[in-house]
């Protein structure tokens, strides 16, 4: 009887673990489904080409061209990253490589708090600090007139929220590279630079990639802090000193608000398409580097 | 006054409040294999690491005493620490291979001190895999990652590569105890031969090891060396109550 109970047990565990599995290889593909299919309609009307490299948008004319939009996602995105990429990194390095391990657990609550702060808290903050910086010191200095609401705020703004998330992947990823590596670089005769520079950042380079991956998805998606600095205007962003109009924010501010304009609803559905589908490349790509480094080292 | 290559006197070394290595003197003699023999935990790789001073990244350590090198004090010294550690090649535990292809593991130490271009490594790449009797095995491979290697095959190509900056000292960790009885094998002959070129020092606690291959032979227990001999008279008539007792086997 205690056997058949236990059986059971066994069994029934083993039925709910796949269960639970099921529910997680299942989510991605109900939500890009249900996107899909509720960005059918304008997808239909106006085709995938005119849709993603067309400028015009003029909603109530039934013109959705979402180029501008997918631009200043770019540029934000890519800004943020250019400028957290090396404080990250550097700090990583010396935080594992240099200072000593009381530092190293005093730094690690602090990481996480800022890794807590909300997203809106940032974005005042933008507002308050970043966008008067950008509009009443950087701007001038390239000659240039913008009211501080920008994709360079967005950037930089967007930079101070990605630095304690990769930051603690990096400090986990370094810290496995083994005493031994950097012992027998030291031992033979190579400078402490040149140890970090050839071995450790060599033998992490996939937990690199795959940190900056994830930051590069989560970058993407940042909606709030980023909507509240970058200026919102749809356009072409000729310089980072002028205002943009990034994906997630269109969704944002728009939803459940402009739905009376038909196809509108498509539309933003369609938006939160792209960026479900440009999240899962960089994902990809971040795995596909991964899997290329593995196999070299 | 120094006799052998390299002169330990009155090291003592702290980890924090631990005392690690205590009063320790020890004269290790030139071109000739010395073991370091002890159980588990008596500061035998401390002491290899503070010879080429990697025990100073640890954070807590205290270093007191003078270790000389040819006449020369390598511990209280402005010379560049790099210097003195490409004196000392360092073979660990468990091969280490850099994270990079056969070939440039070797390279790796090459151009570090200044050689470059393929047409000057390639080489004396070759040079330092043959001298370990490595090169027959991966002369068709040398740009497969040396992680690919079987650990025997590792600590024989970590072993060139310490050669390949031309050593004076090679500093061997219990280079043994993670490989299998052949290449163990491989590479006590390989030590044996490097003896006529080099200074080698050796930690292990493997008494059968030890008089197989040692010249010299430091016995140290609980961070104090208790005595230090010749081979032959150290095993076959040891001084000391406690070498007696570790012989027979008593703390093992």
């Amino acid at each position: 009887m205690a056997l058949k109970l236990r059986k059971f047990k066994d069994q029934f565990s083993s039925l709910w673990i796949k269960i639970s599995l099921f529910f997680v290889v299942l989510l991605p593909v109900v939500i890009t489904l249900s996107l899909l299919y509720k960005s059918m309609f304008v997808l239909e009307t106006n085709g995938l080409k005119e849709l993603l490299f067309s400028s015009v948008w003029r909603p109530l004319a039934g013109q959705f061209g979402f180029w501008p939009f997918i631009i200043s996602s770019l540029w934000v995105t890519i800004l943020g990253l250019l400028i957290t990429t090396p404080i990250c990194m550097f700090s990583a390095i010396f935080l594992t490589q240099y200072s000593s391990s009381r530092l190293l657990r005093f730094m690690q609550p602090v990481i996480d708090i800022l890794a807590g702060i909300p997203s809106v808290i940032y974005g005042v903050w933008g507002i308050l600090i970043i966008v008067p910086m950008v509009g009443r010191y950087l701007a001038p200095l390239f000659g240039i007139e913008s009211t501080g609401f920008s994709i360079l705020a967005g950037g930089l703004v967007l930079s101070v929220m990605l630095i304690p998330f990769i930051l603690n992947v990096l400090i986990e990823v370094f810290k496995t590279v083994p005493v031994e590596l950097s012992e027998a670089s030291l031992s033979l005769g190579a400078t402490k630079w040149q140890t970090i520079k050839f071995v450790v950042v060599r033998k992490s380079f996939a937990g690199i990639i795959s940190a900056f991956g994830l930051g590069l998805s989560r970058a993407f998606g940042e909606t709030i802090a980023v909507l509240m600095v970058v200026g919102n205007v749809v356009g072409l962003p000729k310089s980072i000193f002028d205002p943009g109009y990034p994906l997630p924010a269109l969704i944002a501010n728009n939803y459940g608000e402009m739905l009376s304009i038909p196809m509108y609803d498509s539309a933003l559905m369609f938006a939160a398409l792209i960026l479900l589908v440009v999240v899962m490349f960089f994902n990809f790509l971040s795995r596909l580097a991964i899997i290329r480094l593995e196999k070299k080292a | 006054m120094q006799q052998g290559k390299i002169s330990i006197q009155n090291l003592d070394l702290h980890f924090g409040k631990h005392h690690i290595l205590k009063n320790v003197n020890i004269e290790i003699p030139e071109n000739q294999l010395t073991v370091i023999l002890g159980p588990s935990g008596c500061g035998k790789t401390t002491l290899m690491k503070t010879l080429n001073r990697l025990v100073e990244l640890e954070e807590t350590v205290k270093i007191n005493g003078k270790i000389f090198l040819d006449n020369e004090d390598i511990l209280n010294t402005d010379k560049d620490v790099t210097e003195i550690r490409k004196k000392m090649g360092l073979l660990s535990q468990r091969p280490a291979p850099l994270p990079m292809s056969i070939f440039n593991n070797i390279a790796y130490g090459l151009r570090i001190n200044g050689i470059s271009g393929r047409r000057k490594l390639a080489p004396l790449v070759e040079k330092y895999l043959r001298q370990v009797n490595l090169w027959d095995e991966v002369k068709d491979r040398l740009k497969d990652p040396a992680t690919r290697l079987s650990i025997g095959q590792q600590q024989r190509l970590c072993l060139a590569r310490g050669l390949a900056v031309n050593p004076e000292i090679i500093l061997a960790d219990e280079p043994t105890s993670a490989l299998d009885p052949l290449s163990a094998s491989i590479v006590e002959k390989q030590f044996a031969e490097l003896k006529k070129d080099y200074t080698l020092v050796m930690v292990t606690h493997v008494l059968r090891q030890a008089r197989r291959i040692a010249d010299y032979v430091v016995f140290m227990y609980l961070g104090e060396v208790i005595e230090q001999g010749p081979v032959k008279e150290f095993f076959e008539n040891p001084k000391m109550e406690k070498t007696r007792e570790y012989l027979k086997g008593a703390f093992n």
